[in-house]
């Protein structure tokens, strides 16, 4: 019996431990968890200077906005989206990936792709081997010494020229 | 009376270009060279004249004229003398003029260049200089006049250029100012440079139209413009960086680039430049790619136009704020229509401009310099996609959205990585024809080094994949090239018996292209250890802090040891100063002071860190907030940014290696003719 009132006397004392650690936790959000949060926000006024290093009043208040809705225990998620329903999308770092906004995201990869699929076509058109001219005899010798050897003789070729 | 006269000399100016125009138009197609002498004149008249305007102004800026617009919005009283005149274009209207004073100072250098074997390009590369110039002398003269004064209007203060009737003149007391932002060194420097960069590169644009008109489509104009590309790539690259540095030393939030719109404005035109550099090359060497050269530079002129015009037309804040400009629409207009009008003789030419040789080889130089040339025209979709983007968000579904740098981050890192690897590798391949065997025999040395080095940062620096990947790749960069230095210089020394140094610098000067893009590329990988240690590793907290607490971030112990305030009577400036104390792993290392700079006049913040760099990192330390009535209290943010200092000094590299590349040859005689025998002999010389 000692037993079980030493160990629920020791799990209460654990928990109030606990409870006590994560209320001084949660009671006052450090400023680098404002920060973190803060660093995925820009204001409507501030462009281009995100939240928690933008110097403004204006960007002081949200961010004080923010440590209160920690320590009320919101999540970073939600924090997020209540300044994105009171503000717009434009409050986050990037469009948020839906309906018309998928643009920003599937436009450039796509041109890419394309620019790459153009350059590839060509290439291997140009280097097709029936377009090689008449004269490549020469090509032929040089481009079977490698690279090194190749370099160094125009090197050399060159100094002899210069003489 | 001075604001009267500069404006009238504007207009005159307006009138001289136009006719210059005229002239050369003229004088082209009925073939008379005494008229297109009368337009070069005439060109050449325009820069002693928008001089005249400058110093007008100046003399407004300098004296506190504050009856004049301008002057009132961008000086005061407290101002220095030096920051009087750097005001010219600290402003809008400012800006413009002294875009104007850059061009007709750069046509009338290129017109005084000895044109005998290129008699034909001199009337249309005035035309095209004096079609830019006449475009921002009229945005100067009819929407944004630096010479507009107040006027005083039945108890109402107005601002027009000339007295309203019933109006008297209205003098304030003192001016708004100067937005002490742009009091930094750096800002002074860094707007000029950009415009240097921006103006000049009009210069290639403007051959690379007079060949299309004339049809002298070989590549003549590029040799002509090569050096003005150099150049046009130095300013502009020195720009970027001075922008980079300015936003590090006073914005205040840690960092140098915050892939804000107004720096990709300025990105744009520097990536299809650097795309151009690479690819007139191939033109040169092996007459290959003339249409995708002329598309190049086209973009480029358009890209820096644009660039004036996103940053200029208000744009940026809102397509209502464009509509609302005066000028936005004129600038879209203007864009639009040199860029069609480009294109068509682009396509009216387009047959004449078929490749002399054929490629080779998938591996060959001229194929990887394709291929680099597709990455930096990626990175400019990315960022063009990203500034855009915004805009056309409001315009279709009335929202506006952030791009902001998680974006550009994320879609550019593996382009970058790309570039770096192609960095490593294109300087080992050879014109005409390489193949993966040449190619990996000359490179295996390097690669093994390199991994070596990648493997010693696992177990003593990093474990971080993406970071060890580019530092893998930075070692790659760095080898290869050295390699290249160490191959040449060698090879040298053999057949001509000189010691080691002699030969390397002989070897240097004899191709100063080719070594200088060597060290260029030794820069880029130096800057890529700087944006990578940034982007991995950097580290920050913030904390409140009274007298004697401290806060630690990276092995440093940051103690706040007092805070002082004082005004400045003379400057008008109110200073906020803390005194920090630093330690790191217990050892003191001295003291840094974050201090935040109020000025009256502007009634605006400046916040400049407390900085101690080194090459291992720098410690940033921002004072953000303090309670004044107690002095008690302070808010710190601090920044360790690990290994930053190496994009500052591959900055410099980076400068030393274009100035190298750009510096005239002793001979430059010789050069085309080695390089045409070349090209008929299939493939090029050591030299190029």
């Amino acid at each position: 019996m000692k037993k079980y009132l030493l160990g629920i006397a020791l799990t209460l004392v654990l928990a109030a431990l606990w409870t006590g650690a994560v209320l001084a936790q949660d009671g006052t959000p450090t400023d680098d968890e404002v920060n973190a949060v803060a660093h995925k926000l820009y204001c409507p006024v501030c462009e281009s200077t995100p939240l928690d290093v933008c110097p403004t009043d204006a960007c002081r208040d949200w961010r004080e906005l923010i440590r209160t809705m920690l320590a009320d225990g919101k999540t970073e998620d939600e924090i997020l989206q209540h300044f994105v329903d009171q503000y717009g999308a434009r409050v986050l770092a990037e469009p948020p990936k839906q309906g018309f906004y998928w643009l920003i995201y599937l436009l450039p990869p796509a041109v890419i792709l394309a620019g790459a699929v153009m350059l590839f076509r060509s290439l291997k058109e140009w280097t097709r081997p029936k377009t090689v001219p008449a004269d490549s005899g020469g090509e032929q010798g040089a481009a079977s010494s490698p690279a090194k050897d190749d370099y160094i003789a125009r090197v050399e070729e060159e100094l002899k020229k210069q003489k | 009376m001075f604001a009267e006269f500069g404006y009238g000399i504007l207009v005159v100016t307006f009138l001289v270009a136009l006719y210059s125009i005229i002239a050369a138009i003229y004088g082209a197609t009925n073939k008379s060279a005494s008229l297109v002498e009368s337009a070069r004149r005439a060109m050449l008249l325009t820069f002693p004249l928008i001089t005249i305007a400058a110093i007008s102004l100046i003399y407004l800026l300098v004296n506190d004229h504050y009856e004049v617009s301008f002057v009132y919005e961008v000086t005061s009283r407290s101002m220095p003398t030096y920051l009087k005149i750097t005001a010219w274009w600290g402003g809008q209207a400012g800006s413009l003029l002294f875009w104007s004073f850059l061009l007709s100072a750069f046509a009338s250098a290129v017109t005084l260049r000895k044109w005998d074997r290129d008699i034909e390009f001199l009337p249309w590369v005035i035309v095209v200089c004096s079609v830019t110039l006449m475009f921002f002398l009229g945005l100067v003269i009819f929407y944004e006049n630096p010479f507009t004064r107040f006027w005083a209007v039945g108890g109402n203060v107005e601002p027009h250029m000339f007295a309203p009737l019933n109006a008297t003149l209205f003098t304030a007391d003192d001016g708004r100012g100067l937005n002490p932002l742009l009091r930094h060194p750096g800002m002074i420097i860094h707007p000029p440079m950009l415009y240097l960069g921006f103006v000049s590169f009009v210069i290639p644009y403007a051959f690379a139209m007079a060949a299309l008109i004339t049809g002298r489509t070989d590549d003549r104009w590029i040799r002509l413009t090569r050096r003005w590309s150099l150049w046009a790539w130095l300013f502009l690259s020195f720009g970027l960086v001075l922008g980079g540095r300015w936003a590090y030393d006073v914005l205040g939030w840690g960092g140098y680039w915050g892939w804000d719109p107004v720096e990709i404005a300025a990105f744009m035109p520097w990536l299809t430049g650097t795309a151009f550099l690479h690819s007139v090359m191939i033109q040169e060497k092996r007459g290959l790619l003339k249409h995708w050269n002329m598309i190049l530079v086209i973009l480029t002129y358009a890209l820096v136009i644009f660039g004036t015009f996103l940053t200029r037309s208000g744009v940026l804040s809102s397509v209502h704020a464009f509509a609302n400009s005066p000028i936005g629409p004129l600038f879209m207009a203007f864009v639009a229509t040199t860029f069609i009008v480009s294109i068509a003789l682009l396509i009216w030419r387009w047959p004449e401009l078929r490749s002399e040789t054929e490629m080779k080889s998938m591996l060959s130089r001229e194929a990887l310099f394709l291929l680099n040339n597709l990455l930096f025209m990626s990175i400019l979709v990315v960022c063009f996609w990203g500034v855009i983007f915004p805009l056309i968000s409001e315009l279709f579904t009335g929202q506006k959205v952030t791009v902001g740098p998680p974006f550009y981050e994320r879609a550019t890192a593996p382009l970058f990585s790309a570039l770096l690897f192609l960095m490593a590798v294109a300087p080992l391949s050879a014109w005409g024809h390489s193949t993966v065997q040449t190619l990996g025999r000359s490179m295996w040395k390097s690669a093994v080094a390199a991994a070596a080095i990648t493997i010693t940062l696992f177990f003593t620096y990093t474990k971080t994949p993406g970071a060890l990947l580019g530092f893998f790749l930075i070692a790659f960069i760095l080898l290869v090239t050295f390699q290249e230095f160490w191959r040449g210089a060698r090879a040298r020394q053999k057949v001509q018996g000189e010691n080691f140094f002699t030969a390397l610098s002989r070897l240097m000067g004899r191709n100063r292209r080719r070594y200088g893009g060597y060290i260029i590329h030794i820069s880029m990988a130096l800057m890529a250890i700087g944006i990578l240690g940034m982007e991995s590793f950097q580290t920050s907290t913030q904390g409140a802090l009274k007298q004697g607490e401290e806060l630690n971030i990276s092995g440093y112990t940051v103690k706040y040891r007092e805070l002082a305030s004082w005004d400045d009577k003379g400057k008008g400036v109110n200073f906020t100063r803390a005194t920090m104390d630093i330690y790191r792993n217990g050892i003191y290392l001295g003291v840094l002071n974050p201090r935040i700079d109020y000025y009256y006049d502007s009634q605006q913040n400046m916040t400049i860190p407390g900085n101690r760099s080194t090459f291992r990192d720098d410690l940033y330390i921002l004072l953000v907030d303090w309670q004044p009535a107690t002095n008690m209290g302070a808010t710190f943010k601090i920044f360790v940014n690990p290994l930053v200092n190496w994009l500052w000094i591959g900055s410099l590299v980076f400068l030393l290696g274009i100035i190298f590349a750009a510096w005239p040859d002793r001979d430059p005689a010789e050069e085309p003719a080695r390089s045409q025998v070349s090209r008929n002999a299939g493939h090029t010389s050591a030299a190029d």
